[in-house]
């Protein structure tokens, strides 16, 4: 179904793009889609209205980009709403100046509190803090128990004493003094939102140890109510800030959208694992591509457009035009990919990339050994690959720790990398400027190499193999595969 | 440091003092979904008593979206809607909302039965598998499944198979000692096939009617997790035990990941039926249409509550009632629930 999703909402997009100027029946149709996108992604039904007018007011109103075309520009105010609204003013998580910095933890049952409170402690044990918890949930069976138990796990402290939750988190605030703990974490047992009596409750205990942060549980595979519940959480409670939990699964995670938008309060973390560690701060970004079913496209291209130097790019660039395109430029822009991140990371990022590839391991080793081959070359080797014999390349080899064989792949395909690119550039200098160049070679040069053809076509591309992307359309001679590219990332 | 006592308290506010009837009438489960009908209520009744047109369907759909029926399901019901009122020349709102209701409740029609024998394995042990993703109420179900077969009569043996969350097993124990089960457990991390197969044996040698097999809470997307299920599923159904039941338990806050959960874990535990749990607060559940209509599983108990009661059997009538406020006085008590927030705005 996703995949379906992203093939629609990106044929949408690309449908507009290459116009003039938006129309407001483009604008209708894109939106069209989005609408049916977010749904899917269990938004609410509420704030999916909402959205859709802002962004179709904001799209046809005006706020016309001279450099985007009109698809790019709905994509980019889609995707700009939606980081807005995630995490627009990110929880800025401060330490109280005088301990313990409380925080407390509330939510529906199962949406995941006890464990995200033994998460967050191991957080604040990271940032050098000396956490207490305590296990105010006195009314699932166990629940304080296995708060013990992940607590120890990570050798942290918890109090619970049995009876009433509020005189029991008091007990904890009195205690963490006691003994100088700086942060108190607070865990309460899981509640419905219209229980009047338990968030009569949660409203004490929250009286009785003044938290500094209020953080809202919630499930990433949530659906509708996500809004009601979090209406009257925020209601009762004033919500700093929400922990979405299971993120490791394969939902949306819409509800994150709803929430953060009924409570105007930010993600503040992310649960992506059952171990104490898989915890992490949020990533708005991220989470607005996933909400579409896009892959972090834009954080993929602002990442590549922030790290490949401008002047960098346009010299490699004007060296493939003239064919002069040498071993040390193809380990340069190896080098700019690997400063983009963790390939997984980016892979992950990538939109319309299966889950098999997704969950494959990849490791960055392959990079290094091609720079390591490229490195024991020499400065004329380099530039001129083509006077390398069979001892250069035993030499080579045993340099870099290699065999022959491999340094007479990577030749192959840096040879049929150059041979196509200059064919290409040729192409292109037919129909554009040559300043043009350097901007499409600073965009998509980084990510090339790494088999990243599925981002080819640009920021709302998405899906499809190298058919979409513009280098891979037509390469001169036809043919080269680049899945079939040794270089290409492993696990492809 | 203070331990805790065990929690009474949840079960006599939600359920009141236990006797232990195995069922409960239709009234209490409308008024446990009583919270979720009235935001749908709200919804439908401004378009009530009017010639249906465009901004009727909107509330139709905006109605069925908003109880997490999805997408694609909303359009396909709304579409058969649509052609039976241009069909029988429906031009009333309310008469529309009737005739959904029906369609509604005709797609829930099916035998929602279940088996407490195995009746091709004369002699083997009854095994109930309880699976689902992480927080949906796997253990509690179990407890209140075990209250409720017990005060039917039958000797249950739980089965402590949920080794990897921290305290499953006491949480379990806990429910085990209420309704008078005996509860077999290995330690934490055990293999928890060895675990359920050790409680079937156990329940076998005892004499025991059932087993309900409690199981770790695992995301569908994670292969390695459901390989481990699916095992536990077939070592259960080895001699002594039959396993008679595999019951997915869905959270009824779940959206449309609800679909993908039932998806996966029919495709590795051969589930027999779905326990929708935590339908008393306003989430609506609207994800099992599209769970029955696709994967053809069944919704065959409700919760409703964190008592020991608060289990029922699944009746699509009231529940297509109390979803759509189709019959607002049907005999349903004036809900004490503070008026809900909206969904939407």
């Amino acid at each position: 179904m996703f995949d379906t999703l992203t093939d629609r909402l990106s044929g949408t997009l690309r449908g507009l793009r290459g116009r003039g100027r938006m129309r407001p029946a483009d604008v209708d149709e894109a939106l069209a889609e989005i609408r049916l996108a977010l749904l899917e992604a269990d938004v609410n039904v509420g704030v999916v209205r909402r959205f859709v007018d802002r962004v179709r007011e904001r799209s046809i109103g005006g706020e016309v980009t001279a450099s985007l075309t009109p698809g790019q520009q709905v994509t980019k105010i889609v995707n700009d709403e939606l980081v807005e609204i995630l995490g627009g003013s990110p929880l800025d998580f401060q330490f109280a100046p005088r301990p313990p910095t409380v925080v407390m933890l509330a939510g529906l049952q199962g949406s995941g509190k006890t464990t995200a409170a033994a998460k967050l402690a191991q957080w604040c044990k990271s940032q050098g803090r000396n956490p207490l918890l305590v296990g105010a949930d006195l009314q699932r069976p166990a629940a304080v128990e296995q708060l013990r138990t992940l607590a120890r796990g990570i050798d942290v402290e918890v109090w619970s004493e049995p009876g009433d939750p509020v005189a029991c988190a008091a007990g904890g605030l009195a205690h963490a003094r006691q003994t100088g703990r700086d942060v108190l974490i607070v865990d309460t047992a899981g509640r419905l939102a219209i229980d009047v009596e338990l968030m009569g409750e949660v409203a004490r205990i929250s009286d009785a140890v003044e938290p500094h942060y209020t953080l809202l549980i919630v499930d990433s595979m949530v659906g509708q109510d996500a809004v009601a519940t979090a209406e009257a959480f925020h209601a009762t409670l004033e919500v700093d800030g929400i922990i979405l939990t299971k993120l490791d699964g394969d939902a949306r995670g819409g509800a994150a959208l709803s929430v953060a938008e009924v409570v105007g309060r930010p993600v503040a973390f992310a649960s992506v694992g059952e171990k104490v560690d898989d915890f992490e701060q949020f990533h708005p970004d991220r989470m607005a591509s996933r909400i579409l079913g896009m892959g972090d496209v834009m954080t993929l291209i602002e990442k590549a457009e922030a790290v490949y130097e401008q002047e960098e790019a346009e010299a490699a660039a004007q060296r493939l035009a003239e064919g002069t395109f040498t071993l040390d430029d193809f380990v340069d822009q190896l080098r700019q990919l690997r400063k983009m991140g963790n390939l997984q990371s980016i892979v992950q990022m990538m939109p319309g990339i299966s889950d098999q590839v997704r969950n494959a391991d990849i490791d960055d080793d392959r990079i290094t050994t091609a720079e390591a081959i490229v490195l024991s070359m020499t400065p004329a080797e380099r530039v001129s690959p083509e006077i390398i014999d069979a001892s250069r390349r035993a030499r080579i080899a045993a340099g870099s720790g290699t065999s022959s064989a491999q340094v007479g792949n990577l030749l192959k395909q840096f040879t049929q990398m150059r041979k196509m690119m200059g064919g290409m550039m040729g192409l292109g200098s037919k129909r554009r400027p040559a300043s043009r160049k350097a901007g499409r070679k600073r965009g998509k040069g980084p990510t090339r190499p790494a088999g990243s053809s599925r981002t080819g076509g640009g920021r709302t591309s998405s899906k499809g193999g190298p058919s979409s992307g513009k280098l891979g359309t037509k390469p001169d001679g036809g043919g080269i595969d680049w899945e079939a590219l040794d270089l290409k990332l492993p696990g492809r | 440091m203070a331990t805790q006592t065990p929690p009474d308290g949840a079960a006599e506010r939600a359920g009141g003092p236990a006797e232990t009837g195995p069922l409960r009438p239709a009234a209490t489960f409308a008024s446990g979904l009583a919270s979720s009908r009235r935001t749908l209520r709200d919804r439908l009744a401004s378009i009530r008593g009017r010639r249906p047109d465009g901004a009727t369907w909107e509330s139709l759909e905006e109605a069925l979206l908003g109880a997490d029926v999805g997408v694609a399901t909303t359009m396909a019901t709304l579409e058969r809607l649509r052609s039976t009122a241009d069909d029988q020349d429906i031009v009333d709102a309310d008469e529309l909302v009737h005739e959904l209701a029906d369609q509604m409740r005709a797609a829930l029609d099916a035998d929602r039965s279940l088996h407490v024998s195995a009746p091709d394995r004369k002699g083997a042990t009854p095994v109930w598998l309880f699976v689902g993703v992480n927080g949906v109420g796997k253990t509690t179900t179990i407890g209140k499944v075990g209250a409720r077969l017990s005060a039917e009569g039958q000797v249950v043996v739980m089965a402590a198979g949920d080794t990897f969350r921290a305290a499953a097993t006491s949480q379990l124990q806990t429910w085990a000692d209420r309704c008078g089960a005996d509860l077999i457990s290995g330690s934490a991390g055990a293999d928890p096939s060895s675990v359920v197969h050790d409680a079937v044996s156990a329940a076998a040698a005892r004499g025991a009617d059932v087993v309900l097999a409690d199981t770790a809470g695992r995301l569908q997307n994670r292969k390695n997790l459901m390989d481990e299920l699916a095992k536990v599923r077939r070592v259960a159904d080895r001699e002594p035990g039959a396993v008679v039941e595999t019951l997915l338990v869905i959270d009824a806050t779940t959206g449309q990941n609800g679909l993908s959960q039932a998806r996966a874990f029919a495709e590795a535990t051969d589930v027999t039926g779905v326990v929708l749990t935590k339908l008393d607060g306003s989430a609506k559940g609207g994800i099992v249409f599209a769970i029955e209509a696709e994967l053809g599983l069944r919704v065959k108990l409700v919760g409703l509550g964190e008592g020991a009661n608060d289990l029922v059997d699944f009746d699509p009538d009231s529940y297509v009632d109390a979803l759509l406020g189709a019959d607002p006085d049907a005999g349903v008590p004036a809900s004490h629930s503070p008026e809900q927030a909206r969904p939407g705005d």
